[in-house]
């Protein structure tokens, strides 16, 4: 019989206020107890549409059951099949709008916590591993070569599909590590690189080649990939340009786009002293924007030794785009919410460092075609807001490289490359997933795009 | 892992350092006018240098660099059969010649080092180029006699006249327009205040002129702004929309001054102290 109390196990976390000011991980994960205890609320239902939400369609229940046995590595095997990052998507999946939105113990109460077990159940394979010599068996090749530009969520699925599958699959990143936004974007403290790493290092270890420092587009063209004997490639290059509100004074000393300073920290680990890359070291910041990465930012700047560190949104907390359980952290850790406030321009002084972002008050009026309430100015509501940074976290669009460098490729008004509902461009070939095609999106739906194109992709190399 | 082929030091004074780097994938397609990115290990910070040079089928890259901070401080410790953990490239636009005649190309001290390839590059096509390169005294000068080779004239000067003309760049260039040398374009590649001031110097004779820009780079890839630029008014990136554009346009001021915001972050870290040696790094 299933344990029916109507909330989730807790998860045990950091205190606030001490994690505010360093770079570990926030939630610390459940133990065996807890996961068992978490994985008998689960009632193995017949409908089972939790696997609907997910969109790589993990076999939820039928892991959830080996997690109540204690037969965690089984129920690692069951993610594995078809989740290549579990411990990846444990921690970033939006899972209430996704697998635990659909759970039945939802309806009333709480539904089960499957990304907490999903993290718990791959957590706890990597600590086995670790130390043992990797036993993972190469797969066979069938001697095709499929390459794969960009290292992200989508192109890290979409490679680690095709390698189950026997396929030769070489990836393409044009930056030193591998994980797109998983090391650049998303901080320490919600995805220690070192999971992400560990993730990467299985894929390797199943015939997975790893070319960093490979800017396709510039080092070599989609079209010299297939010349080279590529027979498909993937584009999982994401939507890494970043978007700036042209408002006056965006070029002010200590104006950075969120991608900028997330870069700087996650990537180049400016807040550590023993590497090289520099960062300000300010007082009071602005995040403008709304999302994740604004969620990221802020935080991430309430971790630089900031006082004070505003998130300025144009609309109300109803309309937040983040996490609900990012804003909740991003409060606890003491960051300001100036909601319903527009930034006009940032002010500079006499030598061109940001001494403030002026903003205008709004009110909201009549839905607009997204749904959402359009905010209105307030006239005569100017004000200004002393900070000495401004992080622009309003969104990015996908970078026009590989889009200007290859014929053929058709994109849209807003550069998102057109794929159809299998991941097939308009090149023969070539198909695309992820943030690339929709752009800035989730983790999860990346990897279900490149989950779609490695399907399209083996049926395209068996049928030619 | 990319190897140091090649370590040559290239004027009398010792400040500016040739390598030639092991990087096929760089030198299988780089053009004159684009630039690589380096990170010397784990730790290293990136770093964009322009190409000076390549040997397709050695699968070399030429750098030229100028220590002045720490990581090129410590790329100049490295020596031949030595590596550096990452070496991207080729980033950047390459330089657009096409239907240029005559052409005056301006380097300013390591930028001349920049500027050479351009050269090299337009002199092979068969453009007449006019090289001007500045230096502030006899102990920098450098490349005289690669420069000599790929170019129609070769103008040296030193701003203390301790070799070739005295003088500035900028000095030059006037005299030579003066004279009645009619440039289809003018390329200057230096430190900012120099590009700076060779298009102001040619703005009155409405001679088109292509400066290099070297603001401050993260990626090199176009994901982040912090090398953004505004250029007639608008704000471009100079790792993907550049490096070089009209240097009428560029907003200058605005350029020198953000490359001048981690100036105090760069001169504290320099007695940083080193922890491999104990000792201070590159002090």
């Amino acid at each position: 019989m299933a344990d029916m109390s109507p909330n989730k196990n807790a998860m045990p976390e950091q205190e606030p206020q001490v994690r505010n000011k360093n770079f570990l991980e926030v939630s610390l994960g459940y133990n065996a107890d807890l996961a068992k205890s978490e994985a008998n609320r689960c009632l193995n239902c017949k409908n089972k549409p939790c696997i609907s939400g997910c969109p790589v369609n993990v076999r939820i229940p039928e892991f959830i059951t080996k997690c109540a046995e204690g037969e965690f590595e089984e129920a690692y095997e069951i993610i594995t099949s078809t989740n290549s990052l579990p411990a990846v998507c444990g921690r970033v999946c939006p899972q209430e709008s996704q697998c635990e939105g659909k759970c039945v113990r939802g309806i009333k109460g709480e539904p089960v916590a499957i990304g907490r077990l999903e993290r718990f159940v791959a957590d706890l394979h990597r600590a086995n591993a670790s130390g043992a010599v990797q036993t993972v068996e190469k797969i066979e090749t069938n001697g095709h070569r499929v390459a794969v530009i960009g290292s992200g969520p989508a192109g890290l699925t979409c490679a680690g599909d095709l390698a189950r599958l026997g396929y030769e699959v070489t990836i393409f990143e044009a930056f030193h590590k591998p994980g797109g936004v998983l090391v650049y974007g998303i901080p320490e403290f919600r995805l220690p690189k070192a999971i992400v790493q560990s993730e990467i290092d299985n894929l390797v270890n199943q015939g997975v080649k790893m070319v960093t420092n490979a800017v396709v587009g510039r080092a070599m063209s989609i079209d010299e990939l297939f010349e080279e004997g590529f027979e498909a490639v993937f584009i999982g290059s994401g939507a890494g340009l970043p978007q700036f509100l042209n408002i006056p004074g965006e070029s002010l000393l200590g104006v950075y786009s969120a991608n900028e300073y997330l870069t700087r920290i996650n990537l180049m680990k400016a807040y550590l002293p023993e590497y090289e890359t520099p960062i300000k070291q300010v007082k009071r910041v602005a995040v403008v924007g709304g999302g994740n990465v604004a969620m990221d930012s802020a935080r991430c700047a309430k971790r630089m030794g900031a006082d004070e560190v505003y998130i300025v949104y144009r609309r109300s907390i109803e309309e937040l785009p983040a996490r609900k359980e990012e804003v909740h952290h991003a409060m606890e850790e003491g960051v300001i919410f100036k909601l319903l406030n527009n930034p006009i321009g940032v002010i500079g002084d006499e030598n061109g460092y940001v001494k403030g972002i002026e903003c205008l008050q709004m009110e909201l009026g009549e839905p607009d075609e997204s749904g959402r309430r359009r905010p209105v100015e307030i006239k005569g509501s100017n004000f200004v807001l002393d900070v000495d940074a401004v992080i622009i976290a309003i969104g990015t669009s996908p970078n026009p490289l590989i889009k200007s460098t290859t014929e053929g490729l058709e994109t849209n008004k807003k550069g998102c490359i057109i794929a159809d509902e299998t991941a097939a461009t308009s090149r023969a070939g070539v198909f695309a997933g992820g943030d690339a095609v929709t752009g800035a999106a989730t983790v999860i739906l990346a990897m279900g795009a490149g989950k779609t194109a490695a399907q399209s992709i083996d049926q395209y190399i068996r049928s030619k | 892992m990319f190897k140091i082929v090649k370590k040559r030091i290239l004027n009398t004074a010792g400040t500016t350092i040739e390598m030639v780097v092991d990087a096929p994938l760089v030198a299988r397609k780089c053009l004159a006018g684009q630039f690589i990115i380096f990170r010397i290990d784990e730790f290293g910070e990136r770093v964009p240098l322009t190409i000076a040079d390549y040997d397709r089928e050695k699968g070399t890259v030429t750098i030229m660099f100028q220590p002045v901070g720490r990581s090129t401080m410590m790329l100049a410790e490295l020596n031949e059969g030595d590596y550096m953990l990452d070496f991207v490239g080729p980033l950047g636009r390459p330089t657009e010649m096409d239907g240029l005649k005559c052409v005056a190309v301006v380097g300013g001290g390591v930028g001349c080092a920049i500027a050479y390839p351009v050269a090299k590059a337009m002199f092979a096509k068969g453009i007449e180029v006019d090289m001007i390169a500045g230096f502030r005294s006899k102990d920098i000068v450098m490349l005289e006699p690669e420069m000599k080779a790929n170019s129609t004239n070769l103008y040296i000067t030193t701003d203390d006249g301790s070799y070739a003309e005295k003088g500035f760049v900028t000095d030059k260039l006037k005299a030579l327009i003066e004279s009645g040398r009619e440039y289809d374009e003018v390329v200057a590649i230096g430190p900012g205040i120099m590009m700076k001031f060779v298009s102001l110097a040619t703005k009155p004779y409405g001679i088109k002129t292509m400066v290099s820009l070297n603001p401050i780079m993260i990626d090199g890839t176009g994901m982040c702004g912090g090398c953004r630029v505004s250029v007639g008014g608008e704000t471009k990136f100079a790792c993907v929309d550049g490096p070089e554009f009209d240097g009428h346009l560029v907003d200058w001021d605005e350029l020198l001054r953000r490359g001048a915001f981690y100036k105090d972050e760069e001169s504290g870290q320099k007695e940083h102290i080193c922890r491999m040696t104990g000792g201070v790094r590159n002090g």
